[in-house]
């Protein structure tokens, strides 16, 4: 042992032991990290203004206030109570976007949750490395696209005048076919373009569960004269069930977020009724509208109620004995 | 190799026909906006829409975009400042929060984690970010596409789960010989991380690149906005009528080979660079998958 190393018994990076009292002990640690939290500090300041503001700004869900006042007007404003709760529960789009909301984001788990697992099933039976790595780096090329040249994609296949798939349509069955603006196949297309961008993407953690499943059991198996859907039945499923169990739970938690950048930019007038959400609804009465307080206590009933859902699917999740998010 | 019976054939031939299907399902819009970006305005008449395939090439949308309007050419410029800033920004903020987050014995680390594990779940919504951001001043400046997103929490957590895998005694051992907090920082930390700095930095790169809700609602002056918002313009507009910016040539090519063509120039980028940052994304996946 170096005389250096005796002086710093457990050679650990710590405030040297005192026998101050718990208080002065606490400061001098503090203190004696004191360029950490010089260094956590910008990030501090970052979550209150942009993060922790905004939470306390949800006043204005519980007063009226102008669109014009700025800051003085916000603090000035009337308090009106659970006016503009009352208002948004009695009015008659509550229902539609509720319903539009849990609906569309119902049908993307319905579709959009089991196909990143079939996906990845069938490319474990891929035995071709080249073209299995093929198949993969392309199927993540929807998810490095934005959402504004998605949209664009879609325009281009089902456009009511000039979408490809559109043209091919209304040549071969004669009538006119319009998705973008047809309230019955709207939400369709939302959930196929949801499918798309995410299918691949979304398989990557299933692809990964799967490359650690031992290779021996397959072989096991194959001795024991299963086959190869018997394999998949039995081991590969089991063995990223608790993957699946997870994103599921995520899924619910998220039951509130229908995709609304996806909606705000395909949607319009014609499909409101089948495709107008709570966020987009927050959005137009709020910005376009101009009605803040109104818009804010739309988007605060939204918050709380996906805080419950988080936590109703977190605890769930504890309950079936997988760790959640907490 | 694996000995299939005929059954197992069978539907191993029915998944490849399955996934190229699908690989044809990823690849085929790029391949109609490609070829609509290059067809005429005669052409456009004749065949009544987007195409698979061009007739004939015509460049006359591109010519449009790069040669006779600035708008594109800003519009760019104005992206590449928030990928280049912005992703500086968010990497700086994201590494220093996270490094000290990192620190097992420092004092009130446990609050701090929540205080930041809290804004993910709970949010005050659209309508006070964006009072917020107006009552910052930051409306119509290049910093509201920067400031508001300055740390992604998520990210930022990731980050800190790399920090605390390295071996700690390795710093207290600098620490020993005399080196200080931030020697060790810069000497030490950041060159053992840059395999998930870069994997963090290309998360915020792309997603500066794709953003334009932001711009959408902070930005109302023409020279200040984004290429994604530019497209975005031009795809809601069903005809030349409202692209009054780019329309200012006499005989325009057909709106969707202009659209195509914006799609494509703002896309390309994206199309060359992820073949090879997907396997760093992966793997920043794989971090984040695994918590700490």
């Amino acid at each position: 042992m170096t005389a250096r190393s005796s002086m710093m018994p457990n050679n650990r990076y710590s405030p040297p032991a005192t026998s101050d009292g718990k208080w002065r002990r606490l400061l001098k640690r503090i203190w004696f990290y004191r360029f950490y939290y010089l260094l956590a500090l910008p990030g501090i300041l970052y979550f209150i203004i942009f993060h922790y503001l905004p939470m306390i700004g949800i006043v204005i869900a519980f007063k009226d206030i102008s669109p014009f006042g700025g800051v003085t007007g916000i603090i000035e404003a009337p308090w009106v109570g659970l006016k503009h709760f009352n208002r948004f529960f009695n009015s008659i789009f509550f229902w539609n976007v509720i319903e539009n909301t849990v609906v569309i984001s119902g049908l993307k788990i319905i579709f959009g949750f089991p196909a990143p697992i079939i996906f990845a099933l069938m490319l474990n039976e891929v035995f071709r490395v080249k073209f299995k790595r093929f198949v993969q780096t392309v199927s993540y090329l929807p998810h490095f696209i934005s959402w504004v040249v998605t949209t664009g994609l879609v325009t281009a296949l089902v456009a009511t005048s000039g979408g490809l798939f559109t043209e091919f349509l209304n040549e071969l069955t004669g009538e006119r076919w319009t998705f973008l603006t047809n309230p019955d196949q709207f939400r369709g297309i939302l959930t196929l373009t949801h499918v798309w961008k995410t299918i691949g993407w979304s398989s990557i953690l299933y692809l990964a569960a799967m490359s650690a499943i031992d290779p021996a059991l397959y072989e096991a198996a194959a001795i024991d004269g299963a086959n190869r859907y018997q394999m998949a039945r039995h081991i590969t499923i089991p063995s990223i069930a608790f993957v699946i169990t997870i994103l599921f739970i995520f899924e619910i938690g998220n039951l509130l977020d229908a995709g609304f950048e996806q909606i705000l930019l395909l949607y319009s007038p014609a499909v409101y009724s089948v495709s107008d959400i709570i966020d987009t609804y927050v959005y137009r009465e709020g910005l376009l509208g101009l009605k803040y307080s109104f818009a804010a206590a739309v988007g605060l009933f939204k918050g709380v109620m996906a805080f419950l859902f988080l936590i109703a699917a977190n605890t769930l999740a504890n309950r079936l004995g997988q760790p959640g998010l907490w | 190799m694996l000995k299939l019976s005929r059954n197992e054939k069978f539907a191993h031939t029915t998944i490849y026909l399955l996934l190229i299907l699908l690989t044809l399902a990823f690849l085929i819009p790029f391949i109609i906006v490609f070829s609509t970006s290059f067809i005429s305005d005669a052409e456009f008449a004749r065949r009544g829409g987007y195409v698979l395939y061009p007739e004939a090439f015509s460049t006359g949308a591109y010519d449009i975009l790069f040669g006779r309007s600035k708008v594109i050419l800003n519009a760019y410029g104005v992206t590449l400042f928030r990928v280049v800033v912005g992703t500086g920004f968010n990497l700086a903020f994201t590494i220093t929060m996270a490094y000290a987050l990192a620190k097992r014995d420092l004092p009130g680390r446990v609050p701090l984690t929540i205080f930041v594990f809290i804004t993910m779940v709970f949010s005050g919504g659209l309508i006070p970010r964006f009072l917020l951001v107006d009552a910052l001043g930051l409306r119509n400046t290049l910093w509201s596409m920067v400031f508001p997103g300055l740390i992604n929490a998520w990210n930022m957590l990731i980050m800190r789960n790399f920090f605390m895998s390295l071996p700690e005694e390795l710093f207290d051992a600098a620490i020993v010989d005399g080196a200080s907090p931030p020697t060790v920082l810069l000497r030490i930390v950041l060159p053992l991380s840059m395999p998930v700095i870069a994997t963090i930095g290309l998360f915020y790169a792309v997603w500066h690149w794709n953003s334009w809700f932001d711009a959408a609602i902070y930005i109302d002056k023409s020279h200040l906005k984004p290429m994604q918002i530019i497209l975005r313009s031009l795809l809601e507009t069903t005809n030349m009528q409202g692209l009054e910016e780019l329309a200012f040539i006499e005989d325009p090519p057909p709106a969707a080979s202009l659209r195509s063509a914006l799609i494509i120039v703002s896309t390309v980028p994206v199309l060359f660079i992820y073949p090879f940052v997907q396997r760093y994304f992966v793997k920043g996946i794989m971090i984040g998958g695994i918590k700490g």
